[in-house]
């Protein structure tokens, strides 16, 4: 079994700043880490290959100080990672960025299941996973919170649900996006660590994908983002007091003249 | 300081970082109060290979030795001084089987310890043999094919978890300290048991127990070295681990000194900072060069270790017995900044200071470590 995780290295806060000229994230001068959701994926297929015997592969699409992305899931036990990378590709919305990566998928050929994180802290889009099955062509089940089973290229999974949870079964090839509850993420181990530092990292660029120029980097990117701004904090509401019939009756008054 | 660190011994240092942060400083607290053993904690060092660092690459190690060993063990100390001696004492109970191993015991055993698959622990002290060892009452009568202990342990970190255990017996009364032997004892070997398990002031997340050895039957295979090595092994495990134990010293002043630092910066008297009084500006001025004093000591005799350098028997001692005299110092003085929290359970510090107190007493007291370097500085006099 072939397994690929996608991930996304992002800005380490919560408090993202936008250049108010591009309206595009500022990154400069704040740490990258990988996307937190990604780190479930990351987990998830280290764990189906201890358990089903599976080569994994990690994929990211990015600057290339996105490497070092790369080199900390191969120190959690993933075995090949390619760097997705090419001044065409920047700018890209999650349109542009799915495509290039199921194009990236495509050429690595053989693949059963692709992981993602349910979405990136910093765009929140959870956009990109879907994409990529949609570019490919194949199932895809989100916001998984179990896989339960793989067996004869079948796989059953546990989404997660605002109360309880679907089981679906789903043919492989598919792709999953994962949820925090589906695993702890494990720290990486000195052996882990030794063998990243000194792994060979595949670099692939436009070159190598040789992707239709229309659908790549910002002109390919449909998304356009015209104003980026805060919403105005809400009005406060205003309180009835008075016995329930009381207050049933003046809301419904209130209602009425917001109506008319 | 800067301690020139090679990019390996950074990558540990940041593991171990990592692992003391996430893993281990959130349950110190909880660990502390209920003297459960942390094997939570094992478990992930065990995942991350911290275990097997100074163990041979072909017995499954990483084969880096002692320095990152210390590393390793520092780190863990500024998050949890109880914690880190479960993983510490396990390596001292793995010492002598690198050292005097032969090669079926090293294959047998070194792998699994590596990966930390199973704890170690070395069993000396007994009731009425503490600094003097060479008091010991357990003995190791040769019977055929096997060895027969009989005697009681007591004081032995990792008692009761461990399941590999260097112990040492007398095999020959009449020669004294010469005859003393070291054995592998593993647990669940019957006539092997175990005793009371203390309740102690510190370090109160590793288990101290009583071993208690009654007609004891191990195959004469888990012999060690030689019949009679066992105080030269003694001695030779502890010149290798003596730096570990300065190393939590220096990880515990470490971690209380970081807290009173924060402390001080924060609680406002006489509408300032107390950062701000001369008083404890000097205090925590004094409190960062112990520590980095101690630490310089510490590194520089690891170093030595891993470079073949001989005779560290004074050195080994000076790095333990200073680096434990500061984390006393350093962990009262940093109780003292934080004042009457300070004296609270509801605030970290206090743990500190209790678990700083066993580092001036364990593998040999301050005491005992003056006798070595003294009796070193005056052999070497006379050279």
């Amino acid at each position: 079994m072939n397994v690929i995780v996608c991930i996304k290295q992002v800005p380490q806060t919560t408090d993202v700043k936008i250049n108010p000229q591009t309206n595009t994230l500022i990154r400069e001068g704040v740490e990258s880490i990988i996307n937190p959701f990604d780190m479930y994926a990351i987990e998830e297929g280290v764990r189906i290959k201890e358990k089903y015997g599976a080569n994994t592969t990690v994929i990211t699409m990015g600057p290339p100080q996105a490497e070092e992305a790369l080199r900390e899931a191969l120190s959690m036990g993933i075995d090949e990672a390619i760097l997705i990378s090419d001044r065409a590709y920047a700018g890209s919305d999650t349109w542009a960025t799915s495509y290039t990566l199921a194009n990236a998928i495509r050429k690595i050929g053989n693949f059963d299941l692709i992981l993602c994180g349910k979405q990136a802290s910093d765009g929140d889009t959870a956009q990109v996973g879907p994409g990529i099955s949609s570019h490919l062509d194949i199932p895809q089940v989100t916001y998984v919170k179990r896989i339960q089973q793989i067996k004869d290229n079948i796989i059953r999974v546990e989404r997660m649900m605002e109360e309880g949870y679907h089981v679906i079964e789903s043919p492989l090839p598919c792709l999953l996006t994962v949820v925090k509850e589906i695993n702890e993420p494990r720290l990486p181990s000195l052996k882990g660590m030794l063998r990243a530092k000194q792994a060979k990292i595949t670099v692939w660029t436009q070159k190598e994908l040789n992707l239709d120029p229309q659908h790549i980097g910002l002109s390919g990117s449909p998304t356009q983002v015209i104003k980026i701004f805060t919403p105005a904090p809400r009005a406060g509401g205003q309180i009835l007091s008075g016995d329930p019939e009381e207050i049933a009756g003046k809301l419904l008054e209130l209602l009425k003249s917001e109506i008319s | 300081m800067d301690y020139l660190l090679t990019d390996e011994e950074r990558m540990i240092k940041d593991l171990a970082y990592k692992i003391a942060e996430e893993k281990i400083r959130p349950v110190a607290a909880k660990y502390d109060q209920t003297e459960e053993f942390p094997w939570e904690a094992m478990k992930v060092l065990a995942q991350s290979d911290l275990f097997g660092i100074f163990i041979p690459e072909e017995y499954g190690g990483m084969g880096l030795k002692v320095f990152p060993l210390c590393l390793v063990t520092e780190e863990l100390s500024r998050a949890c001084g109880g914690i880190a001696v479960c993983y510490a004492a396990s390596a001292l109970g793995t010492f002598p089987i690198i050292l005097f191993g032969n090669e079926e015991q090293k294959k047998k055993y070194l792998p699994d310890l590596a990966g930390g698959k199973r704890l170690a622990a070395f069993a000396l002290t007994e009731p009425e043999a503490g600094s003097d060892a060479s008091a010991i009452k357990t003995t190791a009568k040769k019977e055929g094919n096997y060895y027969i202990l009989n005697g009681l342990k007591h004081f032995i970190t990792n008692g009761g978890e461990a399941e590999v255990y260097v112990v040492i017996a007398m095999t020959d009364k009449t020669k004294g300290a010469r005859g003393a032997s070291a054995f592998i004892v593993e647990k669940n070997t019957p006539g092997f048991s175990f005793g009371k398990k203390e309740d102690k002031l510190g370090i109160r997340a590793s288990s101290t127990r009583e071993l208690i050895f009654t007609d004891c039957k191990i195959p004469k295979e888990n012999l060690l070295g030689k019949e009679g090595m066992g105080f030269i092994i003694t001695m030779k495990t502890f010149d290798m681990s003596r730096p570990g134990v300065a190393a939590q010293a220096v990880g515990i002043a470490q971690g209380a000194f970081e807290i009173a630092l924060r402390y001080a910066k924060q609680r406002q008297q006489f509408d300032k900072p107390i950062s701000s009084f001369q008083g404890i500006q000097w205090m925590l001025a004094d409190m960062a060069t112990q520590i980095e004093a101690a630490r310089a000591l510490v590194y520089a005799c690891a170093r030595e270790i891993d470079n073949g350098i001989k005779d560290i028997a004074k050195d080994s001692a000076m790095a333990k017995m200073f680096a434990s005299d500061v984390a006393m110092k350093v962990t009262t003085d940093a109780v003292q900044i934080l004042g009457g929290y300070g004296y609270m359970r509801d605030y970290p510090i206090e743990k500190y200071m209790r678990d700083a107190k066993i580092t001036q007493i364990y593998e040999g007291t301050n005491q005992i470590q003056r006798n070595i370097i003294a009796l070193q500085l005056i052999k070497e006099m006379a050279k």
